[in-house]
């Protein structure tokens, strides 16, 4: 397990300050060999001994999952690197400022080989300051790169007042309230903020509560993409919950773009855990609940247009 | 053929050599071992001497052979030829440096390899043409006989005739297809596919489809039998081997050869007789006659060192290994 390659995903609308994050992590000392996937149609200057152009082609799986959509180059340059272990401690691909993040990562989870030797650590996108408000408007994939974000840098804060940053800020919550937010200028932060996240690793969700306080204040439910959490304030019936949340994911896969769920099982002493990408969901039994912490379930969904009073419905109807 | 008894060893008949890097490929150059291996050199072994050359400054992605020299592709964008001596000698770079990891080369020296969407071939009198597919094209093989390359892709396969300007024909089957074979009579064309599948189209005025499931994982090696009515694959605990006879497996089932708690990473038919040289990926290697399902230890499992390269010489005495860990072997037959 430890000795799967840890691969980070680096998303971003054009211009946002990628590149520049892209060399800072590989000037820096920290140590560490990292082997880069670039797109070929992607700004020049990437510095390093292992860079690798990539195609972005995507393709979709022959397996009745619309949306089971992977990247078919990825694949094969993990495979060439694989023959290399050793000569790197991490894998970097950068995505282009188009690029949906969602076949990225569920390449690390539909195919076997890529699944065998590396995991997906964190998502992580670069967003500007000054132009994201006119990219949510404008460009759906800038929202999804958000919605998709473990770490989220939001850069350039210089260059905004900070009624300016307030708002901005505001609507990156509104979508996505549970990645970690870093202003930065320059993309200056230490690496360690961006590196060993264990976002998809089920032993490390150990919540999943808001990365901010003032959750809920804003009044941005007009959003197309947004994220909702619901709360059952006690333990839920697996022989409901697994049943519902296959068919949620199954019928509204191609909508919900990351969700996460940390579960109290009727007559389970373990914490059941689950995270999901669209219609892949990953979940397994873990740690005890311990004597100090309260037996409850909560769920949270991040999604384009998802019905939220149906979803509570439906979750609340599992209640043990 | 499920008897559990312990199978005779050959561990006697097997001289390790030492090539330190995981082997991508081996390939017997007459009398020299060549093995081709991920940090981009070449390892030439004759008679228990090993020296080694460097084909590629940075990683060795893919190779092949025609039984004179290794032709391999690199991460530097590099397409390089060893032979059994000298130094290796470019045949073609990438001015991008685009990484070749697909490289074949057919029975009468014709050379095709992959830059991106470009496909690259040279015939044997090195007239390079070039064809752009419309996806990066993975798997490449020439025809058993003519100038003609299959190339598998997303959605199936094309058949190109480097030397027409006519458009390929395309083989279409809906997934993402990565490694393609051609049978030694020419009727069919295999390809591995993503899903964990072989699809196979029986060539002709209406290819028809065949379709191979049931895989565990991505059979990746494909070995035909020497007399062609065989084609042996890994990706499952057993070595898969379907039956080629008359229209091909569709609706029969394949033969299961060397069930074991592992999975086989290699497969390769003996060049002379219905012997499978099977290989796993915790190291085992066994030999397993088709006929009656006998089976020799080649190799004890080794933690660590899957086997990822097989290489028989031409007339089936010696069978060379390569493994992830550098680790490799030659044995020959009693």
């Amino acid at each position: 397990m430890s000795d799967k390659i840890p691969v980070t995903v680096l998303t971003g609308y054009l211009g946002a300050g990628k590149t520049t994050l892209l060399n800072r992590i590989l000037t820096e000392e920290h140590g560490k060999k990292f082997a880069v996937i670039v797109n070929e149609f992607g700004e020049a200057g990437i510095d390093g001994d292992l860079v690798v152009g990539a195609d972005e082609e995507v393709f979709e799986m022959n397996n009745g999952c619309i949306c089971c959509t992977v990247r078919g180059d990825l694949i094969r340059i993990l495979d060439g690197l694989m023959k290399r272990k050793g000569k790197f401690d991490a894998i970097i691909v950068e995505t282009t400022g188009l690029a949906d993040p969602a076949p990225v990562a569920q390449t690390f989870f539909v195919d076997q080989d890529v699944g065998d030797a590396t995991k997906l650590d964190a998502v992580v996108t670069v967003t500007d300051a000054k132009w994201l408000k006119d990219r949510l408007k404008d460009a759906p994939e800038a929202k999804n790169q958000i919605a998709f974000a473990d770490v989220i840098i939001l850069n350039k804060v210089d260059l905004v007042s900070a009624e300016e940053l307030a708002e901005v800020e505001a609507s990156i919550r509104a979508i996505n309230p549970y990645a970690k937010l870093h202003k930065t200028t320059r993309c200056e932060l230490p690496i360690t903020e961006l590196l060993d996240r264990n976002a998809f690793d089920l032993d490390r969700i150990l919540d999943i509560e808001p990365d901010f306080l003032e959750a809920g204040h804003h009044h941005h439910h007009s959003e197309e993409v947004r994220s909702m959490s619901f709360t059952i304030p006690g333990d839920v019936d697996p022989e409901k919950f697994m049943p519902w949340i296959n068919d949620i994911s199954q019928a509204q896969g191609p909508n919900i773009l990351r969700s996460k769920g940390i579960l109290a099982f009727k007559d389970e002493p373990r914490r059941f855990v689950f995270q999901g990408v669209h219609m892949i969901l990953d979940g397994d039994l873990q740690r005890d609940w311990k004597a100090e912490e309260t037996r409850q379930s909560r769920l949270v969904f991040i999604g384009r247009d998802l019905d939220e009073g149906e979803l509570r419905k439906g979750f609340m109807a599992c209640a043990a | 053929m499920d008897t559990p008894t312990k199978p005779v060893s050959l561990r006697e008949h097997v001289v390790p050599v030492e090539a330190g890097e995981h082997v991508v490929a081996a390939f017997w150059l007459k009398q020299t071992l060549a093995l081709a291996l991920s940090d981009g050199r070449v390892l030439r072994w004759r008679d228990g001497n090993a020296e080694s050359v460097e084909a590629h400054a940075g990683g060795l992605l893919s190779a092949c052979s025609d039984g004179e020299r290794l032709i391999s592709g690199g991460d530097d964008g590099r397409v390089v030829a060893t032979g059994a001596d000298g130094e290796p000698a470019e045949i073609a770079r990438d001015p991008k440096r685009r990484w070749i990891d697909a490289v074949t080369i057919s029975a009468s020296g014709s050379l095709a390899w992959n830059t991106g969407k470009t496909i690259h071939a040279r015939d044997d009198k090195g007239k390079i043409r070039t064809l752009d597919a419309a996806s990066t094209p993975q798997g490449l093989v020439f025809a058993p006989k003519g100038y003609r390359l299959a190339l598998a892709q997303m959605n199936g396969v094309s058949l190109w005739y480097p030397n027409t300007e006519a458009k390929p024909d395309f083989l279409d089957w809906k997934g993402s297809h990565v490694d393609v074979t051609w049978s030694p009579d020419g009727r069919f064309v295999v390809s591995s596919m993503q899903e964990n599948a072989l699809h196979g189209w029986r060539l002709g005025e209406k290819p028809s489809h065949m379709r191979m499931t049931g895989y565990p994982a991505k059979p990746r090696s494909l070995s035909w039998s020497h007399d062609g009515l065989w084609l042996a694959s890994s990706g499952a605990d057993a070595a898969i081997v379907w039956p080629f006879q008359g229209e091909g497996p569709t609706g029969k089932a394949p033969r299961e050869c060397g069930a074991r708690h592992a999975k086989v990473t290699r497969v390769a038919f003996h060049p002379k007789a219905l012997v499978l040289a099977v290989g796993y990926d915790d190291g085992c290697i066994l030999m397993i006659r088709l006929t009656d399902a006998s089976e020799l230890l080649v190799r004890p499992a080794l933690r660590g060192s899957g086997i990822t390269a097989f290489a028989w010489d031409k007339l089936g005495k010696r069978l060379a290994f390569g493994a992830e860990d550098g680790a490799a072997g030659v044995l020959t037959l009693p």
